[in-house]
């Protein structure tokens, strides 16, 4: 189903880059902590296509979380332009912005947060609900992407009676649910042991040869070797864009 | 229009699993609301209860019966005014029927002559004081509408000959004989002999207002034999329409001018009543105790208000990271905000239901063991006390739910 791949300079496969989904320009944002102001990006310029395996890296302080937000449409910047497939998201509303999240973007946490109470499947379901999907597409798609990512015996179970890895792929289940543009990773392995840490990279893999665009944000040069082209951010500032190693 | 409906399910779905997941939480804040309900709405049901007694006394006046007295039923400030006005004659009732027999029109159906006064009726060794003691005639029934437990009124040959015959109230007759039949029996009243005919039944009575069960009625004959009508008397019309009572009233009180003689400019020297008049004195009384009790219970709804907003508070706290989830998933500030209105909403109405219930249950045991007292249950309570269950739950969630559907979905997100 994959077209062939071409294999990149580690020798791994790598999906020709699509059109432009996220085109970041001159981005700053700032935060007043008090009687001072925190410059947590100034000026960044970064273009995002589709099939790209991104890792966005940098030591803490370094302005990856609020590159992250931004790129995940959580916050709008200060200045600067953002266009998110074409449209400008840099000065919508709240409620707008929710509604890109649901429909471009789906979120991998470091802490799976999954809602306790409810089984895999309403938690894979939720995004749908939002999206206005009737119960039954809901019920369907739901059980489709759990059985996607290998939890297809699992759906009835609530986050509790789950391993870790488990619930972190319930968590990409319900990123994949509502076919996003991207699917956008934060430190997915850091609540996770090395050995289940291995198996959900291998999912995200797994799930990029499948034609899905993935942003990883992690802190650690092992997780982000997994992905195609590395973003280090220093400062507030990218120190450097290419491909990965 | 789909996607709000999808989203209330949810939020149902999720506050009914919260509430379960928190069960003493819940159940300590329902608890509140509980209270405040049952306070609410047994006042309301008191409330109806003081209605009911009320009306159910004033029916006794009758809704279509206008009553021609020396003096009018309310405060009267200018006593000098009305203390010198000729009594009202029995007689006069003869001359009003005659008028009204006169003009085909009227609006008047029949006058009838009522003298009264306190007695004391004694059979035996039972004695009953503070007994209204009525003469007046046969057409008396046909303005009332009393039943009978047993027996019968006095008919036109009885009234004419004045044969000492009388018609006991309820009250009187179970305090005289207790239990055992009255008729054919010989009380006194005042000392005069009388011979029971007829008993009513019970009419029940409300703050010792108007009531058949603690009347007797003789025949204005005996009456005047037995306790004379030099005190004079009154006398009730009945009217042909009450719907047009005014009309009704101006009639009579030319009638009456006639009847009486009275001259042209000349103030009227007798006033008619009506029910009317004294539900308009009692009706701000009525909305004073309504509006002070409600007031007084209304605080302890207020105080389960509080109970809920602050678990509100609490469990969108908690539910900070939820909140940020979530948004990131796509929520708008509108399904964040109904999911904790609905929250607090379902304990409001589960609190509701318990306390209806409660409430329910008080007032038959009320109802059960004191009969007399006026409690009273009905279908409008159960939707206004649920109504005011939502609302106290909308009124009591916004302000944390409002927060919560505002909250920045990056800071919820870090909230730990």
């Amino acid at each position: 189903m994959a077209p062939s791949l071409a294999p990149d300079l580690t020798g791994r496969a790598t999906r020709p880059a699509g059109p432009l989904v996220i085109d970041i320009a001159g981005v700053t944002k700032l935060y007043k902590m008090g009687a001072e102001t925190i410059h947590a990006l100034c000026g960044v310029s970064v273009q995002i296509r589709r099939n790209e395996y991104l890792a966005v890296m940098g030591p803490s302080g370094s302005g990856k979380s609020t590159l992250m937000n931004m790129l995940g449409c959580l916050d709008t910047p200060t200045a600067g332009r953002y266009e998110f497939n074409g449209k400008n998201v840099a000065h919508m509303g709240d409620d707008e912005l929710a509604d890109i999240r649901n429909r471009e973007i789906g979120f991998v946490f470091q802490t799976f947060n999954l809602l306790p109470r409810s089984t895999a499947l309403a938690n894979v379901e939720l995004p749908l609900i939002y999206a206005g999907l009737p119960p039954a597409v809901r019920r369907e798609r739901a059980a489709q992407t759990l059985h996607n990512v290998g939890l297809g015996d699992r759906m009835t179970h609530k986050p509790n009676e789950l391993s870790g890895g488990q619930r972190q792929r319930v968590a990409v289940a319900r990123a994949l649910v509502n076919r996003p543009s991207i699917i956008l990773a934060d430190e997915p392995t850091g609540n996770l042991d090395s050995k289940t840490g291995v198996e959900i990279m291998a999912l995200f893999e797994q799930l990029y040869e499948q034609g899905n665009t993935i942003i990883v944000v992690t802190h650690e040069e092992d997780i982000a070797r997994h992905a195609r082209r590395i973003v280090r951010l220093r400062d507030g500032l990218i120190e450097s864009d290419g491909p990965a190693a | 229009m789909k996607r709000l409906l999808y989203e209330l399910t949810e939020s149902f779905r999720i506050a009914f699993a919260q509430i379960r997941a928190n069960k003493m939480r819940s159940a300590l804040t329902a608890l509140g609301v509980i209270i405040g309900i049952v306070a609410v709405t047994l006042m309301g049901t008191a409330i109806r209860g003081i209605d009911t007694g009320f009306q159910n006394s004033l029916n006794m006046l009758g809704d279509d019966v206008l009553y021609v007295q020396k003096w009018p039923w309310g405060n009267v400030e200018d006593w000098w005014n009305y203390v010198g006005r000729p009594p009202i004659k029995p007689d006069q009732a003869d001359k009003l029927n005659a008028l009204i027999a006169q003009s085909p029109n009227s609006l008047l159906a029949l006058a009838v002559p009522v003298a009264g006064r306190g007695t004391t009726a004694k059979f035996g060794e039972n004695k009953v004081g503070n007994v209204m003691t009525f003469g007046t005639t046969a057409d008396y029934s046909r303005i009332v509408n009393a039943d009978f437990k047993e027996g019968r009124f006095f008919n036109d040959t009885e009234e004419v000959s004045g044969r000492p015959v009388c018609v006991l109230g309820f009250d009187i007759a179970e305090a005289l004989f207790q239990g055992r039949s009255a008729l054919e029996q010989q009380v006194f009243l005042n000392g005069h002999p009388y011979l029971v005919i007829g008993v009513l039944t019970k009419q029940g009575s409300f703050l010792g207002l108007f009531s058949f069960d603690n009347q007797a009625v003789v025949p204005l004959e005996s009456f005047r034999k037995a306790f004379g009508t030099r005190r004079g008397s009154e006398l009730r019309v009945k009217v042909t329409d009450k719907s047009r009572l005014e009309e009704a009233k101006e009639e009579l009180v030319g009638a009456m001018r006639r009847v009486r003689a009275q001259l042209p400019g000349e103030r009227d020297n007798f006033s008619v009543n009506e029910q009317g008049a004294i539900k308009a004195q009692l009706d701000p009384i009525k909305q004073g105790i309504a509006m002070a009790g409600l007031f007084i219970t209304g605080l302890s709804l207020f105080v389960g208000a509080i109970g809920i907003m602050n678990i509100t508070f609490v469990s969108v706290k908690e539910r900070t990271k939820e909140i940020g989830t979530r948004k990131a998933l796509g929520a708008r500030r509108r399904t964040i905000l109904l999911q904790f209105l609905i929250e607090a909403v379902a304990i409001c109405l589960i609190g509701g239901l318990v306390g209806l219930s409660l409430t329910y249950g008080l007032v038959l045991a009320v109802g059960a063991a004191f009969p007399a007292f006026p409690v009273e249950f009905s279908v409008s309570l159960v939707f206004v006390s649920m109504a005011v269950s939502v609302v106290v739950g909308i009124v009591s969630g916004f302000a944390p739910a409002w927060g919560a559907s505002r909250l920045d979905p990056v800071v919820a997100l870090r909230y730990e």
